[in-house]
């Protein structure tokens, strides 16, 4: 009676827990594992040959001037993600915190490039890019500036997508940190007012403190976000990045899809896996020492 | 004096304000008005406004195929959202509110999930989909959408049903509700928000996801809206007005969704990633 009683809750457990494991188990947790064992393959997509090499790959990938290249450009794409849009973001958060009339209304519209899907965000600005007829180029022709309107050729390439993900990423971080001020008690500011600390006093020894949590959040979001960034380059590249603009995950893409160069891909990937895990761990390692000693 | 500040303080700010305002939003402005002007109209003048109301560009977007793909989107959206709400919410349930061996290492593995990008098991999502034949299907494109939102998911919604009191689940069992029951009419009913949340955030996320669609669905009458915009955009390339039009007729569901519940959209796509 007992046994059955216990029997009974097992099987109630495993109907609530299994149909989410199935799902994760299958895509989740078995992908992984297949990108490791795909990486150690000599494998050329649509072919059934598969030839176990070890550890080739990974020595290729290492001595592949073009994988360390995506790499130096991701984490350009992670120093302006982390200097340029959370410092953007913090001011516009603190602009739409002042007591403005309308501040609803401003932040409803700063919000509002999160709205778009990276493709739409990607096209309308190839569009605004366009060197003879985007709107960039129409005022420029206009105000006959001296500028070349060719924005998304060769070095400035790197610049121009930047600034589209700034635009696009920005608001969202500027959401976050907005709600980290808003968590902040007022009485802080007021128990200041009265022992005299004028506006910068108050922004440097309350605001910025309080805000050091959600500072660190948005960066680890930046951080690993930024690492395995995919979308905007390959739109905006017209999905063959140059060696300007290409990331670690169009690389992968690249080599798994359009060379069906499976294995050499799923190596890329691995490695990027790898990066991604090693950096948030470093990252979360540092910080949280911070915390300890203070 | 201080009022003088005070005022010019104000002016800096909103002249700030008016700048990121033009930034963030001139380009939805822009989408709007240059879709009803052609493509000579809109040489002539791209900031004007259109003097006359040119109604060909949405006849060129709203073509059968543009529908299609737009259906699609619904479907795949439609289909994972459910399954997704469902089997997370199921697997949540367990974690807060039963007790059994290996509870917290499982959730402990499923959060990780969180950490992984994407793009590491494209190769092996696109393997085995071939190898099954759901490759080139809505259905095969919903297996990833909803194993990749679980993490997230699961990790919501287990805070908010452990923030039910557990009083209120026990009189049920007394009253003689079953688990399933307790699970149906107690715990999902007053997780409303937490649900909410985890359905506004993944839908937008499915809506607009392009990678695995692009490598998935190969035939023109699977395509979701992304890829559509995207093969409207290599068509049409010299047509600009007809490829803004695509894209604001495209995100027009998006944009309607923000109108109408703008503290359920930012708080679904911002809480779902701070929480991540």
């Amino acid at each position: 009676m007992i046994n059955s009683k216990k029997l009974n809750k097992r099987l109630l457990v495993l109907a609530f827990v299994l149909p989410a494991l199935f799902f994760y188990g299958v895509f989740n947790l078995a992908g992984i594992v297949r990108t490791f064992y795909y990486s150690t393959l000599d494998w050329k997509g649509i072919s059934a040959n598969k030839t176990f090499v070890g550890l080739e790959n990974y020595i290729a990938v290492a001595k592949d001037p073009l994988f360390w290249n995506a790499l130096k450009n991701n984490l350009i794409l992670v120093a302006v993600s982390v200097f340029i849009q959370i410092p953007c973001a913090l001011g516009l958060a603190l602009l739409i915190n002042a007591k403005l009339k309308g501040a609803r209304f401003f932040r409803t519209v700063f919000f509002m490039p999160m709205l778009l899907s990276t493709v739409a965000t990607g096209i309308m600005w190839i569009l605004f890019y366009d060197p003879n007829f985007g709107i960039l180029a129409l005022l420029i022709h206009k105000l006959n500036l001296p500028i070349s309107t060719a924005f998304l050729q060769g070095d400035r390439a790197l610049p121009s997508i930047l600034l589209v993900i700034c635009w696009q990423f920005i608001p969202f971080y500027m959401i976050i940190l907005k709600a980290g001020l808003t968590n902040i008690p007022e009485e802080l500011y007021e128990a200041a007012k009265i022992d005299g600390a004028n506006s910068w006093q108050c922004f440097s020894r309350i605001t910025m403190p309080l805000l050091i949590p959600t500072i660190r959040t948005s960066a680890v979001l930046q951080l690993v976000g930024s690492l395995k960034y995919f979308d905007l380059f390959y739109v905006m590249m017209g999905g063959a990045p140059n060696e300007s603009t290409e990331l670690m995950a169009t690389y992968m893409y690249k080599k798994g899809f359009t060379e069906f160069r499976m294995g050499y891909g799923s190596t890329v990937a691995a490695y990027m896996f790898i990066i991604c895990f090693v950096f948030a761990c470093v990252f979360l390692f540092m910080t949280r020492k911070k915390e300890d000693a203070r | 004096m201080k009022t003088v500040k005070h005022c010019v303080t104000k002016g800096v700010l909103y002249f700030c304000c008016f700048i990121v305002l033009i930034i963030t939003g001139f380009p939805f402005v822009f989408l709007l008005t240059n879709s009803f002007k052609d493509m000579a109209d809109y040489l002539q003048g791209v900031w004007d406004l259109p003097d006359k109301l040119f109604l060909g560009n949405y006849q060129a977007v709203l073509q059968p195929d543009f529908l299609r793909y737009f259906l699609n989107s619904v479907i795949v959206a439609g289909i994972s959202v459910f399954v997704i709400v469902l089997v997370s919410s199921m697997i949540s349930f367990a974690f807060a509110k039963m007790h059994f061996r290996g509870q917290n290492l499982l959730y402990f593995i499923i959060i990780a999930g969180m950490m992984i990008p994407v793009h590491t098991t494209l190769i092996p999502t696109f393997t085995l989909l071939s190898s099954l034949g759901l490759r080139d299907s809505l259905i095969g494109l919903c297996g990833p959408y909803i194993s990749y939102n679980i993490p997230i998911s699961v990790f919501i919604l287990t805070q908010f049903f452990r923030e039910i009191p557990k009083e209120v689940e026990e009189a049920a069992i007394i009253d003689g509700c079953s688990t399933f029951q307790v699970f149906r009419k107690i715990t999902m009913p007053l997780s409303s928000a937490g649900l909410s949340t985890v359905v506004v955030y993944t839908f937008l996320n499915i809506w607009n996801e392009f990678i695995n669609a692009n490598i998935l669905i190969d035939s023109a009458a699977k395509k979701t809206l992304p890829l559509g915009i995207r093969d409207f955009y290599g068509f049409e390339t010299v047509n600009i007005p007809a490829v803004l039009t695509a894209i604001l007729v495209g995100s027009l569901p998006v944009i309607i969704l923000y109108f109408c519940a703008q503290e359920k959209v930012i708080n679904g796509l911002t809480q779902g990633a701070v929480k991540g």
